[in-house]
């Protein structure tokens, strides 16, 4: 029998959920409900300049990949399972596939934290 | 022999097990918008300041914080069935030679999640 | 009879004859019943006193065989150990075992869960054959406890039923088997998990499981299958990684 290749594929789903499970919740509150209306946490928490420090600084690029990139990679491996669970006929060569998509959105994120500077 | 081989179309809404499931596996959909959302703010920021800010012009819309409401309880649901299955990929764990409890691993992961959440949300009012 | 008025319940059973009928129909039966009853004694009501053809599978009555597993108002039981008094008044609708081709009523084909069964070598691979003189092997409270759980599988099928990865796609090996090949693997006196991690590794093997873990739910005797699955997936990951570290010795 073919050995799969799910192990790669399950160590990056597993991290994405365990990083979203932690964080992910505070993260969407954060950025998605209480700074766009000011609620808690005030609006320059946000702003373009304390952003761009975010974004330059070394840890906070690796923050920035890290939740991007997980979170891709753990949503559309679930994706995947998703649609086969409601009878689209994608084989398990497919798994291959989305992950391609969420190497490209991880490499989409590096190359435009690399360019910021 | 013929035999009758019953069709799994629509599966997931025979049982209320299934549906539960389906809910969260489906919790995906919005966390992968998230991270989206995300990326594309990352694309305004090095675009620029005004691009930057129509990008937040856009959060404050209805229509992204219902979107970002609904994400939030979707991925809060994930939080929690990841934490209540999360013993099914861990060996027996044993602590002086008693297993622990797979509720207690429940507990743990739980209360990881609420004290790494509450830290981010301290380090971002600091 | 001992004189005591008695309900009746209505039991709503698939038909399916393969030699007339091209799809399955249901028909029901109105089941005089006491509190004690089991389904599978209604079940075999029907049987004695009104319709001698329905087909179903029995055995035991004591939940240990594994034969009577049926859906039960869409819920994978075993009907020996449940009751009438639970379906009372609404009725209980009975169908085969999901994921399984019919063969007639409520009997279905389970040789795919036995060629599964077959593929994972659920039986002891000692390091070495030890023969009778030699004693017995000795094993720890603690090491019993590493494999007792999956020990107790009866091979049901509840837990196939339950899958719906097996019942997309029954390339899948399923619970029960990766569950008996897991207490295999977990047993001190084998060795033979080499063995079994080709079937393991396999996307046929564990990682056809998603975690829903409705088998683990259902499973009347609390083997927990998707526990089994998902601890081979660390595993298999660990194996997949670590063969270009320390290959494993080949038997």
């Amino acid at each position: 029998m073919k050995r799969s290749n799910r192990p790669i594929f399950w160590s990056l789903f597993g991290a994405g959920g365990m990083v979203s499970a932690l964080v992910g919740p505070m993260l969407i509150f954060i950025t998605g409900i209480a700074v766009p209306l000011g609620l808690l946490v005030p609006r320059e928490t946000m702003s373009y300049e304390r952003m761009l420090a975010l974004a330059q600084n070394g840890f906070g690029k690796l923050f920035i990949l890290g939740v991007i990139g997980l979170f891709l990679f753990h949503g559309l491996h679930r994706i995947y399972h998703c649609l086969h669970e409601v009878g689209l006929p994608l084989g398990h060569g497919w798994m291959a596939a989305f992950h391609g998509l969420a190497a490209a959105g991880t490499l989409a994120a590096a190359y435009l934290l690399i360019v910021i500077g | 022999m013929k035999t009758y081989m019953r069709p799994m179309a629509g599966w997931w809404r025979r049982n209320p097990f299934y549906l539960w499931y389906t809910l969260r596996e489906w919790s995906a959909f919005f966390l992968t918008a998230y991270a989206l959302v995300l990326l594309f703010g990352l694309v305004q920021l090095v675009q620029g300041e005004a691009q930057y800010a129509a990008w937040r012009a856009s959060l404050a819309t209805p229509g992204a914080l219902l979107f970002h409401a609904a994400a939030l309880l979707l991925v809060l649901y994930h939080a929690w069935t990841w934490f209540k299955v999360m013993h099914k990929t861990l060996p027996f764990v044993r602590v002086a030679g008693r297993r622990v409890p797979d509720r207690a691993i429940f507990a743990a992961g739980v209360l990881s999640s609420a004290l790494l959440s509450l830290l981010l949300l301290l380090w971002v009012l600091a | 009879m001992n004189g005591k008025i008695t309900k009746t319940i209505a039991i709503e059973c698939l038909r399916y004859d393969p030699q007339t009928d091209a799809a399955p129909r249901y028909q029901t039966y109105e089941v005089p019943f006491t509190d004690e009853m089991s389904v599978l004694e209604g079940l075999q009501y029907i049987k004695d006193h009104l319709d001698g053809s329905l087909t179903f599978r029995w055995s035991c009555r004591m939940a240990i065989c594994g034969s009577c597993g049926g859906m039960l108002n869409g819920v994978p039981k075993l009907s020996c150990e449940s009751f009438l008094r639970d379906y009372y008044p609404e009725g209980v609708r009975i169908e085969p075992l999901n994921h399984f081709p019919i063969q007639r009523d409520l009997a279905i084909d389970q040789s795919d869960f036995l060629l599964k069964l077959r593929s994972v070598k659920a039986y002891l691979i000692p390091e070495a054959p030890k023969p009778v003189g030699e004693g017995t092997f000795l094993q720890t409270p603690q090491q019993l406890d590493d494999y007792y759980q999956y020990s107790k599988c009866i091979n049901c099928l509840l837990c196939y039923a339950a899958c719906p990865q097996y019942g997309l796609d029954r390339d899948f090996t399923g619970p029960g088997a990766l569950a008996l090949l897991h207490r295999y693997n977990a047993d001190s006196r084998d060795a033979g998990k080499a063995e079994r991690m080709e079937l393991v590794n396999a996307d046929e093997g564990v990682w056809g499981c998603t975690l829903v873990s409705y088998c683990s739910e259902v499973c009347p005797k609390g083997v927990d299958p998707a526990r089994a699955v998902n601890q081979n997936k660390v595993e298999s990951t660990k194996d997949y990684f670590l063969r270009f570290v320390a290959p494993r010795r080949s038997k």
